[in-house]
């Protein structure tokens, strides 16, 4: 019992990455029917904005706490600043090509962010500074779940709340559903569609930065090819999730981690992606939309 | 001058030059050198023509190999098996009986059958594959360099007879270098009495997490961890072990023992231990060797130069203890006498493998790998 206890948190650490990621390439693609493969590079950005900021913050011997803040949030505007400018640059001038056009751009970008923080940076592995230390009324759990773990699940389940809360009450997200249900209406009632798909670019790259802090801080190593995995995944959780639901997307996360950690603790690690995939197939299969997606109605 | 004179001369000139060739047949000791030295890979192979001929320059300022003078028969392999055969060809026609070489294992291979039915023994710096020593299939084969499945021996062994646990867990990285390194551990592991595989398991490079084939290993009992593959894996599993409070020793090998592994796993890389190539720089004769190599080429020596100094000068003595260079007596020195070389008294084990040639178990200790001599 102890050990399926100790492989649910496994795969809900892991499932929680995934879905912080996954939360970018749903909202992208709710609002303009993009896949996004550049955002997996995004979430490295903010890992190495992170790394970046708090080292320097801890020679300056600033105390934890408001180092993990301050990493943050400079990770997260960082990549925002990186979401916002991908956009403009490698999406919008073709707003109206066909889709496969913003498709091979995004796969471009990609490979352009990854040889840029090679160059930028380094290929070397660099050690991620532990940034969470461990609380001490977790310790006698400590061997089933550690500090990171749980608050890599907090984090994620809280920021899925709070941007539906966002999506559903504010008036902005009254603006990005509308534009995600019909563009041409939406400008035509005085919607600003150009703001609200950068401002969704923002929100989906704070998030995948979110995500590159915890995970960082998790493993401890991050290098510029951490992003390609994750994003992967994250993309696999997303269309397993039902690809433009947000909870969707978080629900995807934990249904892939979970069927990778329990592969890997009662069958093998070898196979560990043949189960996740397998899985991704056959959801598809019988509900093409996603588990929690909309069944997109033909327009004739 | 008269015919009688000139019939003189000539003959004697003629029994003279007849009897220079039969002196210098009677007096050199004719010493093989295949590899490449031409080619995308000569980098391998000039390394060992250099310390052959920097060897043979010593021992024939010494007076050479039981009074005769060495004398070096270079050929070029480049690498290939093809070409390798009508090198060994090539070789056996000029007489030679002792061959050092040759550099890559494909092409030791294809060239062994050709010396084995002509008696010539060989003796390889830098061949690795397994099989050449332990299919038995070439008795004139020796090396000086351990065999790829060195590191793992040395693992198992280290873990079983040194540490004296009983159940280890493998894992490796599913790439060719980790995944065969842990094959063989595995095989060591089911030969050997006192030691059981826990778990044998893969894990993807990359992945985010390693904490579900974490807890595995704790559910397998494992003492210790044997794992095969690459720093970035190893540092994220260690980390995580760890962190879920497990004190299972970790064991690795030459792909872990880094100090990017050191820097990136930071405290929990202490107590590791993993597998290195023998430190030789305290050796005297290392130093000697790569003192002559500069002193020579005004440069530092490339690859395999040590194990070729070392086996050029193990074949020679080998000689030389036997006195002449028949296959058997020369065998026997080779299994017999140790020869001081930059890499360490050595002498062959029955199958051909130097003893004593190979890799260290190395544990970090304050931030550093030293050598582990528990």
């Amino acid at each position: 019992m102890e050990y399926f206890i100790e492989l649910l948190f496994s795969g809900l650490t892991r499932g929680s990455i995934y879905a912080l990621i996954a939360l970018g390439y749903t909202m992208v693609y709710g609002i303009i029917g993009l896949i996004n493969f550049a955002h997996g590079e995004i979430y490295m950005i903010g890992a190495f904005t992170a790394y970046i900021i708090a080292s320097v913050l801890s020679i300056l011997g600033f105390p934890a706490l408001s180092i993990i803040v301050l990493a943050g949030l400079a990770a997260a505007i960082w990549s925002s600043a990186y979401g916002y400018t991908i956009e403009k640059v490698a999406y919008k001038p073709l707003r109206h090509a066909p889709r496969l056009s913003p498709l091979i751009s995004a796969i471009g970008m990609s490979i352009f962010l990854q040889n840029y923080v090679l160059l930028a940076q380094t290929s070397d592995f660099l050690a991620f500074p532990e940034l969470i230390s461990d609380f001490d009324f977790m310790e006698p759990i400590a061997h089933i779940v550690g500090t990171t773990d749980m608050i890599i699940i907090v984090t994620t389940i809280v920021v899925m709340l709070l941007l539906t809360l966002f999506i559903k009450m504010t008036r902005m997200g009254k603006a990005m559903r509308a534009t995600s249900q019909d563009r041409t209406m939406a400008k035509l009632i005085g919607i600003n569609v150009d703001r609200v798909i950068s401002i969704t670019f923002i929100i989906g790259s704070a998030l995948a930065a979110i995500g590159g802090i915890l995970i960082a801080s998790h493993i401890g190593q991050i290098n510029f090819y951490i992003g390609f995995i994750a994003g992967i995944k994250a993309f696999t959780a997303a269309v397993l999730g039902g690809i433009g639901s947000i909870p969707g997307a978080v629900l995807g996360g934990f249904v892939l981690g979970l069927t990778e950690s329990f592969a890997t603790g009662y069958v093998s690690s070898d196979y560990e992606d043949v189960f996740a995939f397998s899985l991704l197939v056959l959801i598809l299969i019988f509900k093409p939309s996603g588990l929690l997606g909309k069944q997109e109605v033909q327009k004739v | 001058m008269n015919t009688f004179m000139k019939k003189t001369v000539i003959a004697t000139l003629f029994s003279l030059s007849m009897s220079m060739v039969g002196l210098s047949q009677a007096d050199t000791l004719k010493l093989g050198v295949a590899g490449p030295h031409s080619g995308d890979l000569a980098s391998y192979g000039i390394p060992t023509k250099s310390a052959a001929e920097l060897v043979v320059k010593q021992i024939n300022a010494k007076g050479g190999v039981n009074g005769k003078q060495v004398e070096l028969v270079i050929e070029d392999d480049v690498c290939k098996p093809e070409v390798a055969t009508n090198t060994a060809t090539k070789m056996v026609s000029e007489g030679v009986k002792i061959v050092l070489g040759h550099i890559c294992s494909g092409a030791t291979k294809a060239a062994l059958p050709i010396y084995k039915d002509a008696n010539v023994i060989v003796i390889s710096p830098s061949a690795t594959n397994p099989g050449l020593t332990q299919s038995g299939d070439y008795p004139n084969f020796y090396r000086t360099i351990a065999s790829d499945d060195a590191q793992a021996a040395k693992e198992v062994d280290f873990a079983l007879n040194t540490l004296g646990l009983k159940k280890i867990a493998v894992i490796h990285d599913k790439g060719d270098y980790g995944k065969g390194l842990a094959e063989f551990a595995k095989k060591f592991l089911e030969e050997a009495k006192n030691g059981e595989v826990v778990l044998y398991e893969g894990v993807t490079p990359g992945a985010v997490d390693y904490s579900a084939v974490v807890q595995k290993i704790k559910r397998s009992g494992a003492e210790a961890v044997i794992f095969g593959g690459y720093h970035p894996e190893a540092s994220k599993i260690i980390t995580q072990m760890r962190k879920k409070r497990m004190k299972t020793i970790f064991i690795s090998d030459d792909g872990v023992k880094d100090k990017t592994f050191i820097k990136v796993a930071g405290k929990y890389a202490e107590g590791v231990y993993a597998t290195g190539p023998q430190d030789n720089s305290k050796n005297p004769l290392s130093k000697e060797a790569i003192d002559a190599h500069k002193a020579a080429h005004k440069k530092d020596p490339g690859a395999f130069y040590e194990n070729a100094y070392s086996a050029a000068l193990a074949i020679l003595n080998a000689v030389e203890q036997a006195g002449s260079t028949d296959y058997d007596a020369v065998s026997k020195a080779l299994h017999e006498h140790a020869t001081a070389t930059p890499v360490g008294d050595i002498k062959f084990d029955e199958r051909g493998d130097a003893t004593g040639v190979g890799f260290a178990m190395y544990q970090v200790k304050d931030g550093k790998f030293v050598e582990a001599n528990k």
